[in-house]
């Protein structure tokens, strides 16, 4: 019934299924080339589109030092000492790749099939975990932008006095932050792949705890060492004390001596990388099995 | 003629649960058999299961069951070697980021296959040329209408010069103007490429009678007929096809479908608001019983045709009713 017709019925001699000509394995250089430049295409694409929508940036530096000036006042109004200034306008500055890896990293996969975008990316051969690269340099790119302005500004209007114990170590944790960050954002994003609308609802409620959690506004020491240990699954927790103790020559900042916390943010970032492959390979096949890499309507 | 397999459908089916928990056979065993070179048709109405199947062969689903493989390659073991040598197109989808213009989304896309940039740009170039995008070559794609952004994500198409590429309804919404560009630029390619295939899908049946080498056609997720257009219609040889236009309207169709020596009868609506009866005759002898009933019922015959038999005719006969629903209708010129 279901077959071909008979007179254009599969030749006998030729077996079903043969390769019509062969396609030689990609050579791991080829594979490279292949993946650097579909991660190139979108970085690039997410610098070119933020950067021209330039308008929201000015909006997205001073929203956020109004923010920050708000606990400054406080922490002067207390006598804090000085330096409870830069605590606060580095955490401020920090808040923008957190925004970043939850509003345009863990849950881009789900926006994208909503737009209809995404299978173009699952019928491509370049590898998805290329594509997320790609969306995190991209999105690096623009929150650095936005976090150098806000630190810079509120640096000049707030008056900060940095007191820089080692320039090495402090871009040493600034980019194991990111690396673990960005990890934990490609992790998120293979969940937003199957559930994307539960996912929607996990990162709002996400966003403003995190803040609290991971000391954005203050150091993260004051909720206690447990809270700390468990807040520090998040990257920015470890991040940012190690930064704060690093920048501001700030023993009070410190909830773990900084060797500890490069180390905690090193394990983390291989542990999130690999948890992201195993769990973006899985999610893939639960997708394609129960239908949901693309809408239905399409 | 025995060119490689290019498509190998074996026994496929797929099950979806619905939101009610319900289960629901989206595609039947199917099997199908395409050859490198050819320009391959699924024609069947909204909800047959065509976009099921094309999205199984472009590794965007798995099937419940059965086997396909692509250019020779098993699309659930080997997808990553099928992604290398498909694209796939759907025609309902306006995708794409707004903020990017044409030429960059396009030159986006060709990166996700690894095009050397100069390569894809010189490609998009002509391509965007052919279907009459150029001249938006650096209009945002937000500002696109919807038939252009329809053009450019055919172009996505044929960037990375596939092997075998699936085209899912191209033209679907487009005027009758850019339908015949895109309908011949898929003619050509895949006549002047050697060794590629294109499976495409419609429900405009004079689309796939004039595009298709062969054709399968498919309902509720089974393939109920497999061949060219020409035999397709010739199965329709032992019976006559008689088409009318009448007025006033027919008020009982069910009735004179009874009479003898009438194998179907299917009312439609014609352009100009008449009705429009299709007959499908046991033979000649019949046509006077028609008449004669239509003049007892006070029915007037405003034009009458003895009509070559169409796709849509094999479609009727074959499910009993027509392929597009109501309304539907083509963007083919006539
Ligand atoms: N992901 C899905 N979940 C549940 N039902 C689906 C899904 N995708 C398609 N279907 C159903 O399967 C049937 C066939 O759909 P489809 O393949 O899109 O048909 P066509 O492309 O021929 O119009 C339809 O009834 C559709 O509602
Ligand atoms: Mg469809």
């Amino acid at each position: 019934m279901a077959t071909a017709s008979p007179t254009t019925a599969p030749d006998a001699l030729q077996p079903a299924g043969a390769p019509a000509t062969s396609l030689p394995d990609l050579t791991l250089i080829q594979r490279l080339v292949l993946n650097l430049r579909a991660a190139r295409a979108r970085a690039y694409v997410r610098v070119v589109a933020t950067g021209r929508e330039l308008s929201w940036l000015a909006f997205e530096v001073v929203l956020p030092i109004l923010s920050a000036a708000a606990y400054v006042f406080i922490y002067e109004a207390l006598g804090a000492p000085p330096r409870y200034t830069g605590f606060v306008l580095l955490g401020t500055a920090m808040t923008a790749y957190w925004m970043n890896v939850l509003w345009s990293m863990a849950s881009q996969f789900y926006w994208e099939k909503q737009s209809g975008t995404l299978e173009i990316y699952f019928l491509a051969p370049a590898s998805r975990v290329a594509l997320l690269l790609g969306m995190a340099s991209g999105g690096i790119f623009m929150s650095t932008s936005r976090a150098a302005s806000t630190l810079i500004a509120g640096s000049l209007l707030f008056g900060v006095r940095y007191e820089v114990a080692s320039w090495p170590l402090a871009i040493l944790a600034f980019v194991l932050t990111l690396a673990a960050l960005y990890c934990l954002g490609m992790l998120f994003s293979s969940v937003f792949l199957m559930y994307g609308r539960e996912a929607w609802h996990m990162a709002s409620a996400l966003q403003e705890p995190v803040y609290l959690l991971s000391g954005f506004y203050f150091p993260v020491r004051a909720l206690g060492f447990w809270a700390a240990m468990g807040a520090s699954l998040i990257p920015l927790t470890l991040g940012l004390d190690a930064m704060r103790q690093l920048m501001f020559g700030a023993p009070d900042a410190a909830f773990l001596p900084v060797g500890w916390e490069l180390l905690g943010l090193a394990v983390l970032t291989v542990v999130y990388f690999l948890l992201a492959l195993r769990s973006l390979a899985a999610m893939e096949r639960l997708a394609k099995r129960e239908g949901r890499l693309t809408l239905k309507w399409q | 003629m025995s060119a490689p397999l290019s498509i190998d459908v074996q026994h496929v089916s797929r099950q979806f649960v619905t939101k009610k928990g319900q289960t629901f056979w989206a595609l039947r065993d199917v099997s199908l058999q395409v050859h490198e070179g050819e320009l391959f048709g699924l024609l069947g109405p909204n909800g047959a299961g065509k976009t099921t199947l094309i999205k199984i062969l472009s590794t965007l689903l798995l099937p419940t069951s059965g086997q396909v493989r692509v250019a020779g390659f098993d699309v659930v073991r080997e997808a990553d070697r099928v992604r290398r040598v498909i694209n796939m197109v759907s025609g309902g989808e306006h995708s794409g980021y707004g903020i990017l213009t044409v030429r960059e989304s396009l030159w986006l896309f060709s990166q996700f296959h690894g095009l050397p940039s100069k390569v894809a740009l010189a490609r998009i170039d002509e391509l965007l040329e052919v279907v009459g995008l150029a001249e938006h070559a650096h209009t945002r794609v937000n500002k696109l209408s919807t038939g252009m952004r329809q053009k450019m994500n055919f172009v996505r198409g044929f960037l990375n010069d596939p092997r075998v590429l699936f085209l899912d309804e191209p033209t679907l919404g487009l005027d009758v103007e850019t339908s015949r560009i895109l309908r011949s630029y898929v003619k050509r390619w895949v006549k002047e490429k050697p060794g590629r295939t294109i499976l495409l899908t419609t429900h405009y049946m004079a689309e796939a009678d004039e595009l298709c080498d062969r054709l399968a056609i498919i309902e509720g997720g089974r393939i109920l007929a497999c061949d060219t257009p020409n035999n397709l219609k010739r199965t329709m040889q032992d019976e006559v096809v008689l088409r009318m236009e009448v007025y006033p309207s027919l008020t009982e169709p069910q009735r004179l479908a009874q009479l003898p020596g009438v194998l179907r009868l299917v009312p439609d609506r014609g352009q100009n608001g008449h009705q429009v009866l299709t007959w499908g005759l046991k033979d000649d002898g019949v046509i006077g019983t028609v008449i004669q009933a239509l003049q007892q019922d006070g029915v007037r015959i405003l034009r009458l045709e003895k009509a070559d038999p169409t796709l849509e005719d094999v479609f009727m006969r074959m499910v009993g009713r027509r392929l597009t629903d109501g309304n539907g209708q083509s963007n083919h010129s006539a």
